[in-house]
């Protein structure tokens, strides 16, 4: 389809001067944005942006506070997600919304009136017919809990695309996958094109952008700050594209190289990685360490490695594949099923939280706010949370108020933690400032052992940078092993000395982070076996 | 202790099982089907107290026991009604008002009874039963089981149904997205808030057709806190079931077997007090519950409020 | 200002508003409710020994509150409060007699006190245990053991600590010589200020003490708790076996104090009536307190608004579950204003 003669008829959706506000915050700033048929567009932004918001809008899951949609020429009001169904606009979410203990085609169904019959021969024609436009081959009958992350979003793609084959909208659809996972997704979202869908997809990678999109539309802070269009798209290179984005995301001299590196999704070289002194014994050695785990959880198999004293340890792997796990056991929260743990020449197997705690193990949790702070509590009980009873905030089972508050006070001026006091709630906070919280309570000059569990997951950008920074340079410990787990690859390019690759409960690999470790890592992540040293 | 084993102990206990069991039956279904929507309904207790005091005024003035059966059942979803506007609607701690519910429905029938009944404490005659022909000859089983009141046959029959509305129906499927991931549902264009409210509706309609049995063929009579923690045992029941209606009847004919231990002793002419009798169901609650503790399933969202696109 | 006006509207509005519909009902059944509710308030409040009635009731609700406290800010369902507190109650009915006859009172009440603790707490320990090994929801399995536990104590008063000389099952009756000693000339005993100790005890602990802070978070955030190192399984028990004592130690006071023997078939049921003073205090010691005193008016003054105007006092649980329901309301409502005024 030649852009330059868009007819009307061609654009599937068009949003003009929607305007979104929530307390505190403004989402969308009057955004205006076409959405044509045929054609991939991308919506590119930093967490934050308001990306997520636009599209829940788009879907009928939210009303906007101004501005006006138009769909097929019309202007409609979304009033729910059934009616944006109904007009063919299909969603899909970044965590899969499919209910577990269904089968596929039970998913698949539901939603329809219910009145009528559950009757699978009614809906296995249009199953048909869907899977042959994706090209996909799944047993209907199967389980969705049971399937793999890449064919669950398969189903939901389906499920999107049900009632009316209109606009398909991905929302982050490529951070659960491997890398062959994603190759699959890019030949589904092109056959989808080609049949002349609208599909527009949200992501903070720009190099995804590049790859997929037929246009690319830039957002920052609620507001759409510049676009690449299809004519300019193709005669760009991916560099030119990277700057024009930069440019138009923070002006040409702003940005840090780090940031750049953070919003490509490319590892850049750091000078201030310290080399791995390996002549000593390992400051940890996991030996064939398993763990029970109940339905839904991944255990881990037999989990063997070392990390050495100084050294990061990335641990690479798309979610669900037995990380959690692993962290903890490692901080000592789950108990193991088999194997040992060995730390500094001490066997810790057996034992728990407090007593790793006082042997210089750290844990940074992926969930903030559900598991690593109680929300309802002050941030002065927070940073505290894991000293109850101890000297000097406690005595003899007294809690002494005033020493707690004043440490709390000195932490939130020395790591620019923004609240309005110490005895704000910490569930108030921004997710940056828990972080920071989180980060200030755990990392200690006496750390020996830190795990590190997808800490920048939902950071903005600058919130990002500062923590891959400070885990660089080994977390204020002094010789600490610090395990990393991120499902960014780029993220654990950029930080690690070693990257280990865990599938389905198992250590595949580990690779030295060098040039074309990307390649191995992707092989791991397929299934193959690799080597358990570099 | 001879009197045991004999037909007439064994017809008694049947008889009692079944008479104690349809109300536990009932509820228990009704809370089936709540818990699989993801509520967890505390408040059986009032529905059916509310249902049996309704369906006994209602009898006793109509002198008509379907009528009765349905007042009962009216005055339970009325009950409901109340949870399902606070809880699902209005996403209100549903321990809370669940606790509220049990205590109001305790007083307010407690009170409507003293005021209408506690001077001439009525009780009502006994109501037809519906004989299967053959089968209600049998010795020993026959009067227990075939020859009962067409609410039995009802409900038993409510409980094979419901094996194929959960499995082969929308309702069944909605009602289990509900419960296990509402997101998804959502997503799907189905409403959240209204597959709750009608499962909540429909527990408290069962609930008060249960109480109301009680009431009317159980008593022939109405008491203050007649359930007697009835509507609890009905819970338990639906816990352990594990989604699975014929687990129900099961264990609710089980349960009424020990509730209505009391009497078949009696008739047996053995001579064990009532009080030690009357802890029987409530141990077996607790050891069930300890035997069985790995294996109660409940859907991952149960007692949580649904809240689309929360921020 | 504004803020303290605000705090003292969420406790106004649902005392008014349940005690408003509560007036509607007895409207309906054809009782005056400014009659009942001034008789209320005169016999329970104004008149003769009213008042000491009802500072002498509060003794058990204040000790039940107090283990109320303990469970509800750990995040624990413990409704088996009135099991506890009526087998504890019975023990120490039985107990106390023999015991009288050979020791002084002061040894009496504290073996009195220690078998009641020791039975109440031992009654929590299988919801807890199920509670902290299985994650088997505690409601239920509470409530269960509190029928049981009204069973049995009826068995027991019946059998074994049946009082051969009574016509009436109850258990031998403690000589009011052998029982608290009252306050001045007052019929107020002592075990009142025990239990007024006991709820300003808790509060301190959960607001001072790294043990409180620690039943805090399992109660606010058990994942969180897991995370810090506590110790959840042990936290669980402690807390149920803390909480079932004091409800324990209610019912000792109950029988030292005013009873002094337990009759079959009595059971006040205390403990459900006392929760939603707590939710209404908001777990506060000082305002569980004085919720409980406006309660313990209620009851006494009910109780003689029952023989008096023929309103049974059935009709104190119907003004409870209103309470609770305009509570939650209140709450709810007040969430939202808040949000919205953020917003």
């Amino acid at each position: 389809m030649d852009a330059s003669t868009a007819s009307p008829k061609d654009i599937a959706i068009s949003l003009s001067g929607i305007t979104k506000r929530f307390p505190g915050v403004l989402a969308n700033d009057r955004i205006s944005l076409t959405f044509r048929h045929g054609e991939v567009h991308a919506l590119l932004g930093e967490n934050g942006a308001g990306k997520s918001t636009l599209i829940s809008i788009i879907a009928g899951m939210q009303q906007p506070d101004e501005g006006t949609i138009a769909v097929g020429g019309e202007t409609v009001r979304l009033s729910s997600p059934r009616h944006a169904l109904k007009l063919g606009i299909g969603t899909v979410y970044q965590h899969v919304l499919l209910v577990p203990s269904l089968t596929v085609l039970e998913n698949l169904m539901l939603g329809s009136p219910w009145w009528r019959r559950c009757d699978p021969k009614r809906v296995l024609p249009r199953y048909r017919e869907l899977s042959k436009l994706l090209s996909v081959n799944l047993d209907p009958d199967a389980l969705v809990g049971r399937l793999s992350l890449g064919e669950q979003q398969q189903v939901e793609i389906m499920r999107a695309l049900w009632h009316g084959e209109r606009a398909l909208i991905l929302d982050e659809p490529t951070s659960m996958l491997t890398p062959e996972g994603v190759r699959e997704l890019a030949a589904v979202v092109r056959r989808l094109r080609d049949h002349g869908v609208a599909v527009i997809f949200i992501t903070h990678k720009l190099r995804e952008a590049y790859e997929l999109a037929d246009h690319i539309s830039v957002l920052r802070l609620g507001r759409v700050v510049g676009e690449l269009p299809k004519q300019r798209l193709t005669a760009m290179t991916e560099k030119q594209v990277i700057d024009d984005v930069i440019a138009m995301m923070f002006g040409r001299d702003n940005l840090s190289k780090d940031a750049e590196a953070a919003l490509v999704g490319v590892a850049s070289d750091h000078d201030d990685v310290q080399p791995v002194d390996r002549s000593g014994p390992p400051a940890l050695t996991l030996r064939d360490v398993s763990t029970t785990g109940q339905f839904g959880e991944c255990p881990l198999r037999g989990v063997t490695f070392d990390v050495w004293p100084g050294e990061i340890l990335g641990i690479a792997g798309v979610d669900g594949n037995g990380q959690k796990h692993l962290a903890e056991v490692l901080a000592g929260q789950r108990p193991v099923s088999g194997g040992s743990i060995i730390l500094n020449g001490e066997d810790v197997t057996r034992l728990g939280v407090p007593a790793r705690r006082m042997r210089g193990v750290r844990y940074i949790t992926d969930e903030r706010l559900g598991e690593g702070t109680a929300a309802a509590h002050s941030v002065s009980v927070n940073l505290v949370l894991k000293e109850t009873g101890k000297p000097p905030f406690w005595w003899k089972g007294l809690t002494r108020w005033g020493v707690i508050h004043g440490h709390a006070r000195g932490q939130i001026k020395a790591h620019d933690v923004r609240t309005p006091s110490e005895h704000a709630p910490i569930g108030k906070l921004s997710g940056g400032n828990i972080q920071k919280v989180l980060l200030a309570r755990e990392l200690s000059p006496d750390a020996k052992l830190v795990i590190f569990n997808k800490p920048t997951y939902g950071l903005d950008l600058q919130s990002t940078k500062l923590a891959r920074e400070r885990i660089r340079r080994g977390a204020g410990a002094e010789n600490a092993a610090l395990i990393v787990i991120s499902t960014e690859l780029d993220e654990l390019m950029e930080v690690s000395h070693r990257i280990a690759v865990m599938d389905r409960g198992e250590l595949r690999g580990i690779v030295d982070n060098r040039k074309g470790a990307e390649t191995e890592i992707g092989l791991l992540m397929t299934g193959a076996r690799g080597p358990l040293h570099a | 202790m001879e009197g045991l084993f004999t037909d007439v102990f064994l017809g008694s206990l049947l008889f009692g099982a079944v008479t104690a069991g349809v109300p536990l039956l009932l509820s228990g279904l009704g809370e089936q089907i709540s818990e699989k929507a993801g509520v967890l309904n505390i408040g059986i207790e009032g529905m059916m107290l509310m249902g049996a005091y309704a369906g006994f005024a209602t009898a006793y003035q109509t002198e008509s026991f379907a009528l009765g059966f349905l007042a009962g059942g009216l005055a339970g979803l009325a009950a409901a009604a109340v949870m399902a506007a606070l809880c699902v609607v209005l996403s209100m701690n549903q321990i809370v008002v669940g606790i509220a519910i049990t205590l109001g429905g305790e007083g307010l029938t407690a009170l409507l009874h003293h005021f209408q009944f506690s001077r001439s404490y009525p009780r009502l005659g006994r109501a037809d039963t519906l004989a299967i022909p053959g089968l209600s000859d049998l010795p020993v089983v026959g009067t227990a089981f075939f020859d009962r009141n067409p609410l039995v046959y009802g409900a038993v029959l409510l409980a094979i149904a419901m094996v194929w509305v959960f499995r082969r129906t929308h309702i069944g499927l909605n009602l289990q997205a509900a419960g296990d991931k509402p997101a998804a549902l959502d997503a799907a264009g189905v409403s959240v808030t209204l597959t709750r409210s009608l499962a909540v509706l429909s527990t408290g309609f069962l609930s008060g057709l249960g109480g109301a049995y009680m009431s009317t063929i159980g008593g022939g009579l109405f008491l203050p806190f007649m359930t007697g923690g009835a509507g609890f045992i009905a819970i338990v029941l639906a816990m352990l079931a594990r989604g699975k209606p014929m687990w129900v009847l099961f264990g609710a004919f089980l349960f009424g077997g020990s509730l209505s231990l009391t009497t078949a002793l009696q008739v047996a002419g053995v001579n064990i007090p009532t009080d030690v009798i009357q802890m029987l169901p409530f141990a077996m609650v607790i050891l069930v519950l300890i035997v069985f503790a790995r294996n109660s399933y409940l859907p991952p969202a149960l007692g949580s409020p649904y809240h689309r696109g929360a921020r | 200002m504004a803020e303290a006006l605000l705090r003292l509207m969420r406790i106004l509005v649902p005392v008014v508003l349940a005690l408003i519909v509560g007036g509607l009902i007895l409207l309906a059944f054809g009782k005056d409710p400014l009659a009942y509710y001034g008789y209320v308030v005169k016999r329970g409040l104004l008149s003769g020994t009213g008042p000491q009635s009802s500072i002498t009731r509060m003794a058990p609700l204040l000790l039940i509150a107090a283990g109320l406290i303990v469970a509800f800010r750990a995040g624990l369902w413990n409704l088996g409060v009135d099991g506890q507190f009526l087998l504890a109650a019975v023990c120490v009915a039985a107990l106390a007699p023999p015991l009288a006859r050979y020791l002084p009172s002061a040894l009496v009440f504290l073996a009195c006190f220690l078998v009641a603790v020791l039975v109440s707490a031992s009654w929590s320990f299988i919801p807890a245990y199920l509670k902290a090994r299985h994650g088997i929801n505690e409601i239920i399995s509470s409530l269960m053991m509190s029928f049981l536990g009204v069973s049995l104590a009826n068995v027991l008063v019946k059998i074994p600590f049946s009082d051969p000389s009574t016509t009436v099952p109850q258990t031998e009756t403690l000589a009011v010589a052998d029982r608290f000693s009252r306050l001045g000339d007052t019929t107020i005993h002592w075990g009142v200020l025990l239990a007024v100790a006991a709820v300003i005890a808790v509060h301190y602990v959960m607001e001072r003490t790294s043990l409180g802070l620690r039943l805090q978070i399992v109660g606010s955030n058990p994942r969180a708790a897991k995370h810090a190192g506590l110790n959840l399984e042990l936290l669980t028990i402690v807390a149920f076996a803390v909480s079932a004592g004091l409800a324990g130690l209610g019912g000792a006071v109950e029988v030292l104090g005013v009873r002094g023997t337990i009759q079959a078939d009595w059971n006040p049921a205390y403990g459900i009536l006392v929760i939603p003073l707590v939710f209404l205090a908001r777990y506060n010691g000082y305002g569980v307190i004085g919720f409980v005193f406006f309660f313990a008016v209620l009851m006494i003054g009910g109780e003689s608004a029952a023989r008096r105007l023929a309103v049974p006092h059935y009709f104190v649980l119907v003004l409870v579950a209103l309470l609770m329901l305009f509570l939650a309301l209140t709450e709810f409502l007040d969430q939202n204003w808040r949000r919205r005024k953020a917003g």
